[in-house]
């Protein structure tokens, strides 16, 4: 084991001796999302995993990258953009320090999501140091592996509170021949009907992304990726103007890292329905995966009774509702849409086995857990 | 075969009597199977290696009764096997010889087919073949496509996590299964997953499939269909040696190409098929890919082209394109046949379901061929060449004497060997009983607890499917013990009494 492993392994060890929690920490980019975890527990500490980085295996032909934690997201980009691969799933990008480990703890995926999968979809294996100091390996680097429960991608979104990801492999794909994006000028509700008729014919869509961009019903950006062949019979089928590709470039940066002007407003709430849901009608709204996630701008500070009022919508169309970003926030709001009750309480047994004294990042995920 | 088998509680025999008198409470009598001629049949998977014959059999025609079974069962602590339709092929259907198979076959309504919404609402019961068939009116389907297809179930697939031939394109059960509902074994009801792209809290979902039926029984299934290609040609290139093959498949991959489907069979299996489905193989190959594109014409003529290219460069003998959707067929009849072809020149045949780094792909085939003489048993090879899943299917004839334990060594050290070049020991069929001794090999101690105390968060009394996936320390230490070869350990790291 070496060195820098085995200092994180014996935190985790002074940690549990000491009754103690620990908070994992990559790059720091994601600590505003998910519960902030009860403040000033005394002795509590952080794990930080920065140090622990490096490309441990890369195989372009076997579609397989294998990181320590502590990788940069751009060292990684950057490595697989030299072979012309990709990480399919597009995970946001919130600064140059964020780290895989994060990107993986987290979960969150970007506009590629509804054609390629989201980020668990993509995890292979993992390393994980767990509530004993032990490190433990599930998964692996290959495609199909079926030996024993799917712990890596339980692991992927998870919030660190089972344990400190040490190690992730990832399937990642070629980057397509080509792409082009069209705009079709459109209102919210036209372009969820678009969706639906696109959803059932074999166009190469890779992201969509709806908004109202100054005065207009709103514009309706479509991503097409691959062959040649394939984009150009896309494009006649969906219509719209085609942009430059600096332009769109610029664009789908802005709508991945959430850097476009309607990701500023607070408090921001992520909404994830079925894609076919009918507009929601909660305020401002940017609309993506092909009318999946919906981004809305709340008009202030949310309290206990609006909280319920935007979850009940969202859970009445069949989804959930996450106070993604926020100024402030009073402590009866909680974070993530509440559980069924059977699913919490598997939930909070699942911790109580895996780390029953509480240290990896407790409620993190859940007030509680 | 087996270990002696006793109840998890006590070791005393549960009360079979009181477990069926609450038991018809609530689920009809032709649905409770007791007797021996009507248990027989369940008495095995399609690994038939294994077999016990269950007590009580229960086929329950709705949730509830599923419900009412399973809080009989932890009220009588008796063990449950789930069930689907038993084509799995490692014993993860094995009955217990003192529990109950719960069979969910008769679940098998379509709720709903939506093309606008792509999705597909359907019972655990219902044919995977069966949902594509029903999708096919609006021009979509259900991608993952195991062999078994026309027989296994949806509920069976979310068990094994199903691959097929079309994954490396298309993905596993896992990535194509929306939202799973079901039951657990203290009588609850839960939805994991959502049509929603994504659920709150932990993603259970993504680790309930692939659990081999040991954290609950699925009542309702919603999955993903695709729209069908409008066109698919597959490519037919021989090879002089799996070595040439293997770096063909690599460069396919490194000039940015997911094939629809790449698959690779190597001599002997070529030999044992040609015969039975005259498919045009080429007889003289040492190994040959079939390699599919899908999409537009236009798409699939263009990658056609680059794919042809890509083997003509890696020396390819011999390459022919299907004309059409005839042609097409026929060339995988041969290797979609390959299982029913062993059959026929053998009189047993055991399917070896390892995974491997697709760059040891020669060099694990060239053990193989030494193992054979050193088992003195024949090993045809086919491959998933795309997501390097080996399938070696070894010949045997379970009359002739010491054959069976030399088929079962034979396949334990070709599992053995794909964990040493960086594998696994299952890609697509699940641990069950069959794999349960090399999980020793493949996981330390530690991490084989952490899987205990992952399934305790959902079965704490250890009913569901006891005694299949993850082996008990003395098991392994009793595995490494038969493996001390000249006084060396094979496995220096488990901890040993």
């Amino acid at each position: 084991m070496d060195f820098e492993l085995s200092e994180l392994c014996q935190q985790v060890m002074t940690a549990r001796g000491a009754e103690r929690p620990l908070y994992i920490r990559g790059g720091g980019t994601k600590m505003f999302y998910g519960e902030p975890g009860p403040a000033g527990i005394p002795g509590s500490a952080v794990l930080d995993m920065s140090a622990y980085r490096g490309v441990v295996n890369y195989q372009p032909s076997e579609l397989v990258m294998t990181a320590k934690a502590g990788t940069r997201l751009d060292e990684i980009e950057a490595t697989l953009d030299a072979e012309g691969q990709m990480l399919a799933f597009e995970p946001p990008r919130f600064g140059p320090e964020s780290t895989i480990g994060g990107v993986v703890a987290s979960g969150l995926s970007g506009p590629r999501r509804m054609a390629a999968g989201s980020l668990r979809d993509f995890v292979l294996g993992a390393r994980l140091l767990d509530a004993s100091g032990n490190v433990l390996r599930f998964g692996g680097e290959v495609m199909k592996n079926v030996a024993g429960y799917d712990i890596s991608r339980l692991l992927a979104g998870s919030l660190g509170v089972f344990g400190a990801l040490i190690e992730v492999s990832l399937k990642v794909v070629p980057k397509p021949e080509i792409e082009a994006t069209t705009v079709l000028d459109v209102s919210e509700s036209e372009a969820l009907a678009l969706f639906s008729a696109w959803r059932s014919l074999p166009l190469p869509i890779t992201g969509t992304c709806w908004l109202r961009e100054g005065e207009g019903q709103g514009r309706l950006y479509a991503r097409l990726s691959g062959s040649a062949p394939a984009v150009q019979a896309g494009l006649a089928r969906t219509g719209g103007e085609r942009i430059a590709g600096d332009a769109a470039s610029l664009f789908w940066n802005g709508v991945r890292d959430q850097t476009l002007p309607f990701f500023q407003q607070r408090p921001l709430w992520r909404i994830a329905v079925p894609p076919q849901a009918a507009v929601l009608d909660l305020g401002p709204t940017l609309v993506e995966w092909n009318g999946g996630l919906r981004w809305v701008a709340g008009s202030r500070a949310p309290d206990a009774q609006s909280g319920q009022a935007l979850r009940d919508v969202a859970a009445g169309a069949g989804g959930h509702a996450t106070l993604y970003r926020y100024d402030s926030r009073p402590s009866d709001v909680p974070v993530f849409h509440p559980l069924q009750p059977a699913l919490l309480n598997i939930n909070k047994r699942l911790k109580q086995e895996l780390d029953p004294v509480g240290i990896f990042n407790p409620g993190r995920l859940f007030p509680g857990l | 075969m087996t270990e002696s088998l006793m109840s998890p509680a006590t070791g005393t025999a549960p009360d079979f009597s009181g477990l069926i008198a609450r038991i018809r409470q609530s689920v009809p009598e032709h649905c409770i199977l007791t007797r021996m001629e009507d248990t027989r049949p369940y008495e095995c998977d399609g690994l038939s290696l294994y077999r016990a014959l269950p007590p009580l059999v229960i086929l329950p025609e709705d949730e509830a009764q599923v419900v009412a079974v399973l809080k009989a069962c932890k009220a009588f602590n008796v063990p449950v096997v789930p069930r689907g339709a038993g084509t799995g092929l490692s014993g993860g259907a094995m009955p217990h010889a003192q529990g109950v198979v719960l069979g969910l076959s008769k679940l098998n309504r379509i709720y709903k087919i939506d093309p606008s919404t792509a999705t597909a609402v359907v019972g655990p019961g219902v044919r995977n073949l069966a949902i594509s068939e029903a999708a096919a009116p609006y021009g979509m389907y259900y991608a993952p496509d195991p062999s078994s297809q026309i027989a296994c179930t949806i509920g069976g697939n979310i068990a094994e996590n199903s691959g097929g031939v079309h994954c490396l394109k298309y993905g596993l059960t896992v990535h194509n299964v929306l939202r799973v509902r079901a039951v657990t074994i203290d009588g609850e009801i839960i939805e994991l997953g959502s049509e929603a792209p994504d659920a709150p809290g932990l993603d259970l979902l993504a680790a309930f499939i692939g659990s081999e039926g040991m954290l609950g029984l699925v009542t309702e299934v919603v999955v993903k269909l695709i729209p069908k290609p409008a066109c698919a040609r597959v490519v037919m290139a021989s090879f002089a040696s799996v070595e040439a093959a293997g770096h063909a498949v690599a460069n396919i991959i490194a000039a940015g190409i997911i094939p629809a489907g790449l698959e690779m069979m190597d001599k002997r299996a070529v030999h044992m098929v040609e015969p039975f489905v005259n498919a045009g193989y080429d007889l003289q190959a040492n190994a040959l890919l079939l390699c599919e594109s899908d999409g537009t014409e236009a798409e699939v003529e263009h990658e056609i082209a680059r794919m042809e290219a890509v083997f003509r460069d890696a020396g390819a003998t011999r390459l022919q394109v299907s004309a059409n959707e005839q042609e097409r067929l026929a060339f995988w009849a041969g290797r979609k046949n390959a299982f029913p072809a062993a059959g026929r020149i053998s009189p047993d045949y055991y399917c070896m379901d390892g995974t491997i780094p697709r760059r040891h792909l020669a060099r694990v085939l060239n053990a193989i061929e030494e193992m054979e003489d050193e088992y003195g048993l024949r090993c045809a090879n086919v491959f998933h060449a795309g997501d390097g899943n080996l399938h070696p299917l070894i010949l045997f004839d379970s009359n002739q004497p010491s054959e069976v334990e030399r088929a079962e060594k034979f396949g334990a050290a070709i599992l053995e060997l794909c964990v040493q070049v960086g594998g696994t020991i299952t890609g697509e069929h699940g641990v069950g009983v069959e794999k349960i001794d090399q999980m020793c090999v493949q996981f330390a101690r530690e991490e084989l607890d952490f899987f205990c105390a992952f399934k305790r968060a959902f079965d704490p009394y250890n009913l569901l499917n006891p005694e299949k996936v993850v082996p008990t320390l003395a098991r392994c230490a009793e595995y490494g013990k038969m493996h001390v070869h000249g006084g060396e350990l094979r496995f220096p790291d488990l901890p040993r009494f």
